[in-house]
This record gives structure tokens, C-alpha cells and sequence, in this order.
């Protein structure tokens, strides 16, 4: 366990500025997830702390001690990569002892250490393969084991799971968080599949361009985007964005300036609507007719694609209910769970 | 049908090209009586003796040559191989100056025939007082050798992925452990084949040897076989029975690293 504080990273490749000034906090034993579109600069960060990239200006402190100059072999850091890096000359269990041994750990705890994540991750009867005879699925689970064996104070993960198939991989997000809760590392996730970030982080950074754009746990990020990014870059399926007349319907104070309204975009996550039946709640707002086009189904829920007074609108259902191609539905939305941006800044202008 | 009869044949065809200057040397080294100029296709006739081999083993230098000849070449193999296996590791992991001009440069050298050298070589060798030495060369083989294998072992490093190194390093590997713990392990297929060609381009090697080396004592297997031409007689028999034996172990090389030369001739399409 090891607390790790970022402040003000900065790093640049030629004239690209990969990360502009970057402040961070990630306390003991904390699984943090920085997530964002492939070239924001979060494998970048997690590089730097890796000592893996110097940086160029900033320091990263790890239990309130500098690591700037101390060699990423002494940092006490193990990290999953994206593409294994299993060693291929070595069998599942010199794989996973090689850190412990040039560390001369005595034999008996190396064998022990081996033992017990071998367990845990269910490759005991692995251990005296090469990696070239593991499958993909397999050959992730070693290097979760090889990062895990030595019981490092801090775990990093480089999108180690984007090679795999979907049920794969969503099998191995439950195992890592399972395996963090036993082991107590503070962890540090890095993808760019925003279901990862919200299913496995304790919190999540949300990466843009070089910058953060907000830390927050996945229910805070989820339910209080702080700018339009984050709230169509998070979930899926993503957030309503909806303009034009149907904002003058809303009662807050912010949409009763008609050349405000203009610069204005509402956003409303597909199961924030509801199909309205019986008397409207004080939070609610009756939107309109919503004319339907298409309907996927799910599994449980049901997607439904159409037009709100003119505007494309997805909308999730219960797929018990049948609809069928064109029929009128009168919709309506829970304000508590819709937002408003400023189209310029993209800030989110019903956040207090 | 007619498509696999056609391939066989000319397959055969090629094997009796390769194979029948062999048979023949063959049947010469067995014949007593220095008969080259034979146009029998027999290879053992009731004349044939082991005669040559038992001459060329106990009552010429050959073993002493054959001696020369190993010592040699292993030395200019090793030199050869730890050589191209450091600095092609720098040349394909480090970004420094002059880097790109110092790659051009090995393959530049590549240009010219090692004919062309002999004589800047022998002035070299003369100053340094290394002619009728096998230091000499030791130095030429593995100069000439070395930019190939560079390049040969360049390349097999650039498809190694960083990341290995880098989990390496994250395990608590300096580098100089990386490269040997976790490269030089992994490249075995590129070692073997730079070795092989270092090994074959001294073993075989006649020009150089014969301007550096003048001590008969000192000769290696193809000077010494060129001994047995003389102007007046050439002693036909003891030079193919000693051109057999020379072949030996190249075979024997060859035989027992086939299986990585193969992965080693493919080495660009397989990851590490």
C-alpha cells in the first residue's frame, strides 16, 4: 500500500505536449481508473510513474517521497502490460518468481508467494508451461500473476484486458477487483473502455487531451458529468443529447432566456425517460410525442430509437413491453437526472 | 498428377548436379593410383583403398591444419558473436548520434570484394606484426563479418517488443541483466545463424589466409590442401580424400542446428 500524489506532470514528445500539467491524489489501497480516448496521455501517465518516461517538469511523490531519481527497478511498482510481456524462455512459474529471485527472496517464501497467486488466479496447473502453448486468456492471467506475486505497494495496469473477447474479459474485471480487494495494492487502471472504469474503479480520472477532466467515483461521474465529454464519453448507451424548442419546456432558470436556450444542449441518459402513464411527478417534465422508428432489444431492457419533436432520441424500456414500428409514445424525464450544457464551454451549467 | 512427376524430376535432376561432383571426389580419394582422369562412373572398383585417408591422417600435416582451422574459426565465431550481439543491441534499442551514419557505414563495407582489401590488410597486418599470425586473422574474419551479422542481429532485436524489457526493468533488472537474462535468451535463433556464418566464412576462407599465413605449420585446411597441387604433380587422391574430410564438420554444423536455422530464416514473421 502507497499513497501517490501527481503535481503539475508535464511531457512532451517534439512539439506534442502528451500531458499539461496534471495534479492528482491517489490515496493507500485505492483502485484508480484513468480512462479516456486512445491518446489522451493516460498510458503516458502511468509510464511516468513507472519510471518508464522521465518527465519534464512536475514530481510524482509516493508516501511523500520524490521518486524523480530513483531507478524504476527500486520503485517497488509491478505492471500489467497490454501485450503480456510474458518472458518466453521461461515457464508460468520462473515467470512469476523472476522478480523475487533477482531479489533473493528466499526460496521457500518465492515458492510460497508463487503458490498462493497461482491459486487465486486458477493457473496452478500452468506452471511449467511456456508461454507459447497458453492461450490469450491464459497467458493475461500470468501476467496478472507475475505483476501480483511479488506484492508490490503499487500494481499498474496498461489496458491489460483489450486483447481479450467480451466474456473473457468481463470475467477478469471481477477477478482483478477480487484480487485487489484481497491484496490491498493501491492500483492504478488504465483503458479506454469507459464500462472498465465505471465497473472496476474505486474512482475514476477522466483524461482529455493531456488534462484531467474530472476525478470522481463511477457514480458521481456517472450521474454528475462536469462537462458534455464526460457525459456522452461515459456510459453506454451514451447520454440524449437534445437542442432547439423542447429546452423552452424546461422549468429551470437557467432556459427561460430565449437567445440563451440557443447555446444550450440538454442531455438525458436513455433511461432517464420514462413512458408517461398516470399523474406527473413535481420532478418530472412531460416532453412530448415520441414517434418510434426502430427497437433493439437487449435482454432485459429494450432500446428504442425514434424521433422526440423532431429529434433523434434512444430511449430504454423494459423489453417485456412490446412496441411496434411507429407508434406514438408521450415520454417524459426525470429532471433530477438530466443536465444542461453551455455549447461553447461545454460545462455542465446544473452542477452546484 | 503429371505436376508432382515434373517436380520430382527436376528435384532429382538438382540432386544429381549437387550430389555427383561429391561421388566423385569420393571415388577418387578411394582410388589408389591417382587415377583423376578416369572416366569410370564406378565408385568403389576392386582397386578402391582407404589408402588416402590413412596417408593424409598419419603422414602429412592435415591434422595440424585441421587444428589451425578449428581454433580459428571457433575464435572468430565468438569474437564474431558477442560482438555483433552487444552492438547490434545499441544500434537497435538506443537513439544517439550518428547512429544512422554508422549503420549505412556497415552496410557500405558490404560493397566491396574482400580481394579489394588484401592489400590495405596486408600492409596493416605487416606494420602491426601480426603476418604468420593467427591474430591477423582472427582480426580480418571478424571485421569482414561483422557488419552482416550486425545487421542480421539488428534485426531480429527490432522485432523483440520493448515491453519486455521494460517488465525487465520493472522486475528489477539493470539493463546489462535485461540483455542478458531476457534478450540474449530469447534471440537464440539469431545467434545461431550469425555464428554459422561466422563460422563457415572462416572455415572455408582461402585468399586472406594465404597472404596472412606463410608458416606451414601455421595453415589452415584450405592452404594446406592447395599444398598438395604442385607444379609438376598434384597428389589427387590425398586432396580428395582431405577435401571430404574438411567437409565434415560444416556438416555436422549444419545437421545439428537445422531446426533453428528454419525459425531462423523466418525470424522477421514470429514475435518473440
Amino acid at each position: 500500500m502507497a499513497k501517490i500524489e501527481f503535481s503539475k506532470i508535464s511531457k512532451s514528445y517534439g512539439t506534442a505536449q502528451i500531458l499539461k500539467g496534471i495534479d492528482l491524489q491517489i490515496s493507500s489501497g485505492e483502485f484508480l481508473v484513468l480512462v479516456g480516448p486512445s491518446g489522451c496521455g493516460k498510458s503516458t501517465l502511468l509510464r511516468t510513474l513507472a519510471g518508464l518516461e522521465k518527465l519534464d517538469s512536475g514530481e510524482i511523490k509516493v508516501d511523500d517521497r520524490n521518486i524523480h531519481n530513483v531507478e524504476p527497478q527500486n520503485r517497488d511498482i509491478a505492471m500489467v502490460f497490454q501485450n503480456y510481456a510474458l518472458y518466453p524462455h521461461m515457464d508460468v512459474s520462473e515467470n512469476m518468481s523472476f522478480a523475487m529471485k533477482l531479489q533473493k527472496r528466499p526460496a521457500k517464501e518465492i515458492k510460497e508467494h508463487v503458490t498462493q497467486i497461482a491459486r487465486l488466479l486458477q493457473i496452478e496447473h500452468l506452471l511449467n508451461r511456456k508461454p507459447k502453448d497458453l492461450s490469450g486468456g491464459q497467458c493475461q492471467r500470468v501476467a496478472l500473476g507475475r505483476a501480483l506475486a511479488r506484492k508490490t505497494s503499487i500494481v499498474l495496469f496498461d489496458e491489460p484486458l483489450s486483447n481479450l473477447d467480451a466474456h473473457l474479459r468481463s470475467q477478469m474485471r471481477v477477478e482483478i477487483k477480487r484480487l485487489h480487494q484481497s491484496l490491498k495494492s493501491t492500483m492504478i487502471y488504465v483503458t479506454h473502455d469507459q464500462m472498465e472504469a465505471t465497473t472496476m474503479g474505486d474512482r475514476i480520472a477522466v483524461l482529455k487531451d493531456g488534462a484531467i477532466e474530472q476525478v470522481g467515483t463511477p457514480t458521481e461521474i456517472y450521474h454528475r458529468p462536469k462537462n458534455l465529454f464526460i457525459a456522452s464519453f461515459i456510459g453506454s448507451p451514451e447520454m440524449n443529447l437534445i437542442e432547439g424548442a423542447l429546452l423552452a419546456k424546461l422549468p429551470w432558470p437557467e432556459t427561460q432566456d430565449e437567445t440563451r436556450r440557443s447555446n444550450q444542449i440538454l442531455g438525458v441518459r436513455p433511461e432517464a425517460f420514462k413512458i408517461s402513464q398516470g399523474p406527473i411527478l413535481p420532478h418530472e417534465l412531460e416532453l412530448g410525442a415520441f414517434h418510434i422508428e426502430l427497437s433493439e432489444n437487449l435482454g432485459g431492457q429494450q432500446m428504442l430509437h425514434g424521433l422526440l419533436e423532431g429529434q433523434n432520441v434512444r430511449i430504454l424500456v423494459d423489453s417485456m413491453d412490446s412496441f411496434c414500428k411507429d407508434q406514438k409514445l408521450s415520454l417524459k424525464i426525470d429532471l433530477t437526472k438530466a443536465h444542461l450544457f453551455d455549447k461553447q464551454t461545454g460545462l455542465n451549467q446544473r452542477l452546484s | 498428377m503429371i505436376k508432382k512427376i515434373l517436380a520430382w524430376l527436376s528435384i532429382l535432376l538438382f540432386a544429381v548436379f549437387s550430389i555427383y561432383p561429391m561421388l566423385y571426389v569420393l571415388s577418387v580419394s578411394l582410388r589408389g593410383d591417382n587415377a583423376f582422369q578416369s572416366h569410370s562412373l564406378e565408385i568403389f572398383t576392386a582397386n578402391s583403398t582407404v589408402k588416402n585417408f590413412y596417408t593424409l591422417l598419419w603422414e602429412t600435416d592435415f591434422l595440424i591444419w585441421m587444428r589451425n582451422s578449428l581454433f580459428i574459426s571457433t575464435v572468430t565465431t565468438l569474437l564474431g558473436v558477442s560482438f555483433a550481439s552487444t552492438s547490434a543491441y545499441a544500434l537497435s534499442r538506443y537513439r544517439f548520434r550518428g547512429r544512422n551514419m554508422m549503420l549505412f557505414s556497415l552496410l557500405a563495407t558490404q560493397m566491396f570484394p574482400s580481394t579489394m582489401l588484401i592489400l590495405p590488410f596486408y600492409i596493416i597486418l605487416s606494420k602491426l606484426h601480426l603476418i604468420d599470425n593467427f591474430w591477423g586473422l582472427f582480426i580480418i574474419y571478424s571485421s569482414t563479418a561483422l557488419p552482416f551479422c550486425v545487421w542480421q542481429m539488428k534485426s531480429y532485436y527490432d522485432t523483440v517488443p520493448k515491453e519486455l524489457e521494460e517488465a525487465a526493468l520493472l522486475d528489477g533488472c539493470s539493463q546489462w541483466m535485461t540483455f542478458y537474462k531476457i534478450i540474449l535468451p530469447i534471440s537464440s535463433p539469431a545467434l545461431v545463424i550469425t555464428a554459422l556464418f561466422s563460422f563457415m566464412s572462416s572455415w572455408s576462407e582461402y585468399v586472406i589466409a594465404a597472404v596472412v599465413l606463410q608458416d606451414p605449420q601455421l595453415y589452415t585446411l584450405p592452404l594446406g590442401l592447395r599444398s598438395f597441387q604442385a607444379s609438376l604433380a598434384t597428389q589427387w587422391g590425398l586432396y580428395a580424400a582431405g577435401a571430404l574430410i574438411v567437409c565434415v564438420p560444416v556438416l555436422i554444423l549444419f545437421i545439428s542446428i537445422s531446426r533453428y536455422l528454419v525459425s531462423g530464416l523466418t525470424m522477421g514473421s514470429v514475435k518473440g
